[in-house]
């Protein structure tokens, strides 16, 4: 009995204990095997993110809650996994031809996507603050190392640095806020916080604006976003895509958890926080995106203005806001790697071209990549009847019943700012004279386009599933 | 009633279309052929919206919503809900009407990228349609927004010179104003639980909430109106648009300003209009009085007819907030004819255009003596636009300049001026165009209209005429819905009033 007694506590943890079990095995098998086995780990990689995603599927309904309380999986963490999952395989999955041609091909690529992913998966289902510490911390190091995983190249290897540079200060805040928090209320647990404090006091507001500043630098928010264009633009291409996508779900995923769960108290205190960050990312995000001619850098200061509207749902901290979020985070997953499948597929004579300017008459050249291309953009830029439309409109509509009218009005506003530079951008693509054609689009890279395409595209005739699904994670939040 | 969902057949069946084209491939072969799909699919879209109008379909006696349709579609207070009254139905026959023409005016006009063309004008249709039939508010809002990127498309790729700047004006500019209500619709949704018109349309919003959705709403309709100041994005999409892009804005995309109004503004924030009726007044004026000047020193011809088209709204808008039964069927009115006459003068200069590639009123003179028929034409047409007797613009601008004239006769007489200065740009232009002496030598032979241009213009033009002697049938079909929205409006007003007093 003793045995078996193990298993259940285990059973909650099981697509992490997968994902950490094998990315070890594969680690094995490429450090004995040599540098021949990449293909082999890539796509061993993939079947093991997706056996962990059917896994969370498989795992018992209900909340379960494990390690003494400090790991829980919910409706919330599991629907936050599948994405964050499925984030990390199609980056993945879109890696492969990349790594091909550029003959980047290392085995301790997938692997390290992996281990971000096992931190990732961590980080969602963590409920105190030394498990959200640990899969921080397990992610953030496989993301500072893959940043910099093109040894030779010197903007890989500064993209690398100044995120690290960067990330370990941030963690640091974050764990001098987690000890503040500890501190003045003598508990990790989210929940024993909650309860620990019926108002806050002037420590524990201290320890939560720390606590944010870590926060804000994971998701790339203002005013801790600085990091996100250059380590964008430095990063190889298939290793941005992978940034802009897994790692912003499970950033928000801890955002949110932490917030609704271990902050009931001082709601006051940190909406306007939450406010103030979500109106500085969307009007960052849309007036700095405006001057950008490299696609990668523009996709940085698009993501930034994108969690500023995701955590316009965050702001209004009910239900209905966490559903926006979630919803939103889904759509927007959908969106960037789209759109990064594009840019990947953006190679000329055997070259990446990275300028916006490189897509002019894409319309001509690739009618179909252009089409998509240009429906991924008007749904980043809100349009309906595209998905990216329906995600504005659940955050947004959870802002005004939470009576925040001045940041929904900044936030629309912020909203057509931004229109303009994916205007740009459809311009480039539809009204400019074609340059030379790109290389084929590679295999991966068109199902990938595809499916986005198609998921923003008809997002309108069946949102239902999408949407209940976020509705029953974000309700579990709040019980 | 329709034993069938009719208004999601009008609805989506040009989209049918485009995909339909979409997926055909082929290079030479495939342009030919996108034009013919296209052509067939607007041309049986009309037959089947025509459908409604047959005996014993519509209603005309009722003001509720027929051919009502209705799904579940998002969470349960937001529905696929279709419907249509005595407000939009005409505006869905007027877009399914025009559409064809469009497309033939298209025929050897538009030579590149064709394929890509039908798509985006049948895409529109959709959008278009679905504006005017859509009873959910979000609903309308999809097919509404929804519309910016075709045209954007459209005006882009096959627009002037200037088309990019014209073009992202166009776009960002209508954007703005959109999300503002945006924002007010969600407002509303949680007001009332629900975004279903006619629910809403009998909901009394509390007057604060009406006060700040009714501006918000303002700043949609009045950009898409498009109402003085915020007109200036029309002048630019005009002159940059293919002309069938030209004809599609000033007969249909402008009309969703004045629908919404009517569908919206007035009926659900009541109180609101009339504290605000002065504002859309004053706006109403300056648009029709400064607008006709400006019309008056431009050299471009289709910029001249689009500044017309602002002054004309400027009725429009003046009719409806007038809030009498005269006012608002003439400003429907104003708006169907409008349509047809500024769609037609667009495609005039279309005409024109295609021989000379130039708009530049300066480049022709004399053209009655090349081209009697188009001469002829072009006259029906800026004597409708002049709001001659017996056009269909008189009616419209008669009904609404009465409409107002009752509640207010300083706004009516200042107004009346419009018709004057209107009758000053639009004969000049026409003197300077097609009288005169033919003596530039470019001009010398210069052809008539052909077949496909006389298959255009010539509905258009019995349009204009017949709606002039005989404006029975728009009015008929509107009036059931315009009398209940007065009465609507008055007894919110009345009911407003007495809780003012009370409260007193």
């Amino acid at each position: 009995m003793s045995s078996a007694a193990q298993l259940p506590v285990l059973l909650p943890a099981l697509p992490e204990l997968m994902l950490a079990i094998g990315a070890m095995a594969l680690l094995m098998f490429g450090a004995f095997r040599g540098e021949g086995t990449a293909a082999t780990v890539t796509w061993a990689a993939i079947a093991l993110l997706i056996l962990a995603g059917a896994v969370v599927l498989w795992l018992p309904a209900g909340t379960l809650v494990t390690f003494g309380g400090s790991f829980i999986v919910d409706p919330f963490a599991r629907f936050l996994k599948i994405l964050a999952l499925a984030g990390s395989a199609t980056a993945i999955f879109m890696s492969v031809d990349y790594l091909e041609v550029e003959r980047q091909q290392r085995f301790e690529y997938p692997i390290l996507i992996l281990l971000a992913t096992t931190g990732m998966l961590m980080l969602i289902s963590a409920a105190d603050l030394i498990a959200l510490y640990l899969g921080l911390e397990l992610m953030s190091l496989a993301l500072y190392v893959v940043a910099a995983i093109e040894r030779d190249s010197a903007r890989s290897s500064e993209a690398g640095l100044k995120y690290f540079v960067l990330g370990a200060l941030s963690s640091g805040m974050l764990l001098y806020g987690a000890s503040l928090v500890y501190g003045f209320t003598g508990t990790v647990s989210f929940a024993g916080i909650a309860n620990a404090t019926s108002q806050g006091s002037i420590g524990l507001i201290f320890g939560l604006v720390f606590l944010f500043a870590g926060f804000c630098f994971k998701v790339s928010a203002v005013p801790f976003h600085m990091w996100t264009p250059d380590v964008y633009e430095g990063a190889p291409t298939p290793i941005t895509a992978f940034f802009a996508a897994a790692p912003k779900v499970a950033g928000i995923a801890m955002f949110v958890r932490t917030t609704i769960v271990a902050f009931p108290s001082i709601v006051p205190q940190w909406q306007q926080i939450v406010v103030f960050v979500a109106i500085a990312s969307m009007a960052l995000g849309a007036f700095a995106a405006i001057g950008q001619r490299n696609i990668k850098r523009l996709m940085a200061y698009s993501s930034i203005g994108h969690m500023g509207f995701a955590l316009v749902g965050l702001a209004a901290g009910t239900p209905e806001g966490i559903e926006g979020v979630l919803v939103y985070m889904a759509i927007y997953v959908s969106m960037t790697l789209g759109v990064f499948a594009v840019i990947l597929a953006m190679r000329r004579e055997g070259q990446m071209v990275e300028e916006i300017a490189d897509l002019s008459g894409l319309a001509r050249t690739h009618p179909a990549m252009a089409a998509f291309m240009a429906l991924l953009l008007f749904s980043l830029a809100g349009i309906p009847p595209l998905a990216g439309f329906f995600a504005k409109w659940y955050v947004f509509v959870a802002a005004i019943h939470a009576g925040l009218f001045t940041l929904a009005v900044i936030g629309v506003v912020t909203s057509v700012v931004g229109a303009y530079y994916y205007l740009v951008i459809v311009k480039t693509m539809y009204f400019d004279e074609p340059g030379k054609p790109f290389a084929p689009m590679a295999y991966e890279l068109r199902v990938v386009l595809a499916v986005t395409g198609l998921f923003n595209l008809l997002f309108v005739v069946h949102p239902s599933p999408l949407v209940a699904a976020a509705t029953v994670a974000a309700r579990s939040l709040f019980e | 009633m329709a034993s069938w969902p009719i208004l999601s057949v009008i609805t989506f069946l040009p989209l049918a279309g485009a995909l339909f084209i979409a997926v055909v491939r082929g290079d030479g072969e495939a342009d030919r052929n996108a034009r013919w799909v296209a052509l067939w699919f607007t041309l049986v879209t009309f037959a089947v919206s025509c459908i409604m109008l047959l005996p014993g379909r519509f209603d005309l006696g009722s003001a509720d919503f027929q051919f009502e349709e209705k799904h579940s579609w998002l969470e349960g207070a937001i529905t696929y809900h279709m419907g249509v009254d005595g407000i939009s139905l005409p505006f869905v026959i007027l877009t399914t009407a025009l559409m064809p023409i469009c497309i033939v005016a298209s025929w050897s006009a538009i030579q590149t990228r064709v394929k890509e063309y039908m798509i985006a004008f049948l895409v529109l249709e959709t959008l278009m349609v679905g504006t005017f039939t859509a009873l959910d508010l979000v609903l309308f809002y999809l097919f509404f927004e929804g519309g910016l990127i075709p045209m954007f498309l459209i005006i882009g790729v096959w627009g002037g010179p200037r088309r990019v700047y014209a073009s992202f004006k166009f776009f960002l500019y209508t954007l703005l104003g959109s999300v503002l209500m945006l924002l007010a619709i969600m407002a509303m949704y949680w007001e009332a639980g629900t975004t279903d018109i006619p629910t809403l349309l009998h909901h009394g919003f509390p007057l604060g909430l009406q006060k700040w959705a009714w501006f918000a709403f303002l700043a949609s309709f009045a950009v898409k109106m498009p109402m003085w100041p915020v007109h200036t994005w029309l002048p630019d999409a005009h002159v940059e648009a293919p002309t069938a892009g030209s004809v599609i804005l000033a007969a249909i995309l402008l009309k969703m300003g004045g629908y919404g109004f009517l569908r919206f503004s007035l009926p659900m924030f009541p109180a609101a209009s009339h504290d605000f009726a002065p504002l859309i007044f004053a706006l109403s004026i300056v648009a029709i009085i400064y607008t006709s000047l400006v019309a008056l020193v431009q050299d471009d011809m289709k910029k001249l007819i689009a500044y017309s088209s602002v002054a004309h709204m400027g009725f429009v808008t003046m009719g409806i907030f007038a809030a009498t039964t005269q006012g608002i069927a003439g400003g429907i009115f104003q708006m169907v004819s409008h349509g047809v006459i500024s769609g037609a003068l667009f495609l005039s200069v279309g005409v024109v255009y295609d021989r000379m590639h130039t708009r530049e009123i300066a480049a022709y003179g004399g053209l009655v003596n090349r081209m009697p028929l188009y001469a002829a034409a072009f006259m029906v047409f800026t004597l409708a636009n002049v709001a001659l007797p017996g056009t269909s613009g008189f009616i419209g601008e008669f009904l609404t300049l009465l409409g107002t004239f009752r509640v207010n006769t300083w706004v009516a007489t200042f107004a009346t001026t419009g018709t004057i200065l209107s009758a000053a740009y639009a004969l000049w232009l026409y003197r300077k165009v097609i009288f005169g002496v033919l003596d530039k030598p470019s001009l010398a032979a210069i052809r008539d209209l052909d077949y496909r241009e006389m298959i255009t213009l010539g509905p258009l033009a019995a349009l204009a005429i017949l709606l002039g002697v005989f404006p029975q049938p728009v009015i008929n079909l509107s009036s059931a819905s315009v009398v209940q929205l007065i009465d609507g409006y008055n007894h919110a007003l009345a009911a407003a009033h007495t809780a003012a007093l009370l409260a007193r």
